[in-house]
Parts: C-alpha cells; sequence; structure tokens
C-alpha cells in the first residue's frame, strides 16, 4: 500500500471521527431538545459517510476487493436518521410542557396534535 | 389481481437488489429467496402503504442526489461551527412554516427527510391538511427566507421527480 493512499484513507477517517464528536458534543452542550437534534442528525451523517468511504477505499485500493455493504450502510442511514429524528422531536412537542406553545399557525392544526384521519387517501 | 399479488413493482425490485447486495454473492438461489421476500414485503405492507408511488422523471432523481450530497457536506461543516464556537443560548432557533405544493405522500416524505438531513433544518411535523410543514431551523437570521430556499431548491426538484 501507498503512502498516498493511506494518507487520503487516513484523512477520511479522522473527518469522520471529528464530525461523530461534533455530533456527540452538540447532543450534550445545545441548549434544549429540538436544538439538541440537530446535533447527531447531520453532524454524525458525514461523520459515518466518511468513515464508510474511507472503509470502501481500503477494500478498492489497498485489498483490491470492492465491497458494496458500505453504500448499504448509507442508505438505511439515510432512510432511518430522519425518520428517528421526527419522531423525537413530536414526542417531545406532544410531553414537553410548553414546547407546543410557540408554534407558528396551521389551517386545521399538526397531524401531531389531532385525530388521525383514518384511510387518509385523497 | 395484479395490484394485489404484486402492489409495489419499484419495491419488490429494490428489495431484490438489496437482498443480493446484502449477502454480497450473486447466485440464482439467493435471488429467487430475494425475490420471495420482495413479494411478500410488500403485500404484508400494502395496507399501511394504499397508494402506488409514481416516479415520473428517474434521471431527475440523480441531479436530486448529487445537490443533496453536496448540501448534506455544507450543514455539516455549518452545524459544527455553530456547535463548536457559538453559545447555545445565542442560537436563534425557530418554528418555520414551510408550505407545500406538492401533493403525493412519498414526494412530501422525500422532503421530509431531505430537509431533515440538510442546512440546520428539522422537520417535525405536518400540518393536518398535508399543505404545510413544521421545520425547526437551527439558526437563522430570516426564516421566511430559509422557508422560500427550502421551495425553490428541494420542492421544485421533487415536483419534476414525482409529478
Amino acid at each position: 500500500m501507498t503512502t498516498a493512499i493511506e494518507l487520503i484513507i487516513a484523512g477520511f477517517i479522522v473527518s469522520g471521527g471529528f464530525f461523530l464528536f461534533v455530533g456527540s458534543f452538540g447532543l450534550a452542550k445545545l441548549p434544549d431538545t429540538m436544538r439538541r437534534l440537530h446535533g447527531p442528525t447531520k453532524a454524525t451523517t458525514l461523520g459515518i459517510g466518511s468513515l464508510l468511504i474511507a472503509s470502501m477505499l481500503y477494500f478498492l485500493l489497498a485489498r483490491r476487493e470492492p465491497s458494496i455493504h458500505e453504500l448499504l450502510i448509507t442508505i438505511f442511514l439515510f432512510l432511518t436518521a430522519p425518520v428517528s429524528a421526527n419522531m423525537i422531536a413530536k414526542a417531545h412537542l406532544l410531553r414537553a410542557s410548553g414546547a407546543a406553545r410557540d408554534l407558528p399557525e396551521a389551517e386545521d392544526g399538526w397531524a401531531n396534535f389531532t385525530r388521525p384521519v383514518r384511510n387518509g387517501v385523497d | 389481481m395484479r395490484r394485489r399479488l404484486v402492489p409495489h413493482p419499484l419495491l419488490t425490485a429494490t428489495i431484490v437488489v438489496v437482498w443480493c447486495l446484502l449477502l454480497n454473492d450473486f447466485s440464482v438461489s439467493n435471488a429467487v429467496l430475494g425475490l420471495l421476500v420482495g413479494v411478500l414485503v410488500p403485500i404484508a405492507t400494502s395496507v399501511y402503504w394504499p397508494q402506488r408511488a409514481s416516479v415520473r422523471n428517474p434521471l431527475a432523481i440523480l441531479e436530486y442526489g448529487a445537490i443533496v450530497a453536496w448540501d448534506i457536506v455544507v450543514s455539516n461543516v455549518q452545524v459544527a461551527y455553530l456547535v463548536l464556537f457559538r453559545r447555545g443560548d445565542s442560537l436563534r432557533s425557530h418554528f418555520v412554516t414551510v408550505p407545500l405544493d406538492l401533493k403525493s405522500p412519498e414526494a412530501i416524505a422525500t422532503l421530509a427527510g431531505t430537509i431533515t438531513m440538510t442546512p440546520g433544518t428539522l422537520t417535525t411535523d405536518v400540518s393536518a391538511d398535508r399543505r404545510a410543514l413544521l421545520v425547526h431551523c437551527l439558526d437563522t437570521a430570516d426564516p421566511a427566507a430559509t422557508a422560500a430556499a427550502i421551495k425553490q431548491r428541494y420542492e421544485r426538484r421533487l415536483k419534476r421527480i414525482f409529478e
């Protein structure tokens, strides 16, 4: 393995570690639940993304056996991260007292606070 | 009858491909097993997904994916800056209403997911009449401009893909 390849892969791993750290740090540092959600949902995607790119490069260039599992992990992550963030945000609005006070108005209300419509086909 | 057997052909195809990629081994027996999963899962879940998604312009998905990938990188750097160098209380966080032109539930779900993954914004809720999204912004000086940017950058392109 040449030094250049090693450097590139190491760079991706370090930046991945950095963004993962920032995501966790944001979770601990930011003052309220809604702001805290921003840290892990974003910083973590690029953090994990960098690590996965590093892994793909390593297997492709150093081991000469291309691996596609990393792409799948990326897809699963991108599908699940917004859903879990959305669920946490909704639960927070319902549970925390006063959290829903400063929401902007919606014509028929927000789905979180209204009864579910049976068979919601337009 | 065909609709009941294969309610979501795209989902079936996706499951078969993902199944083969997961196993990392392309043999006929794996493909058949994947096809079995790909047929059974959409049937089992069709109750929760009554309509069929329509993709009008598959090529536009690539453009959309590239733009979102770039925005994710930019947003990560921005959020990292905000987290590291700003005091938490000084962030101007707001809830913003983003009015929707999109009609199809799949398009709205994609937009909601995209908003969560990109610059300092997080989808919190959808209005009961499905005409607006409730979005939380981490730090914004002009909430209306943020909403307009989301509509211009993502919703316009999603409309091309789905409607």
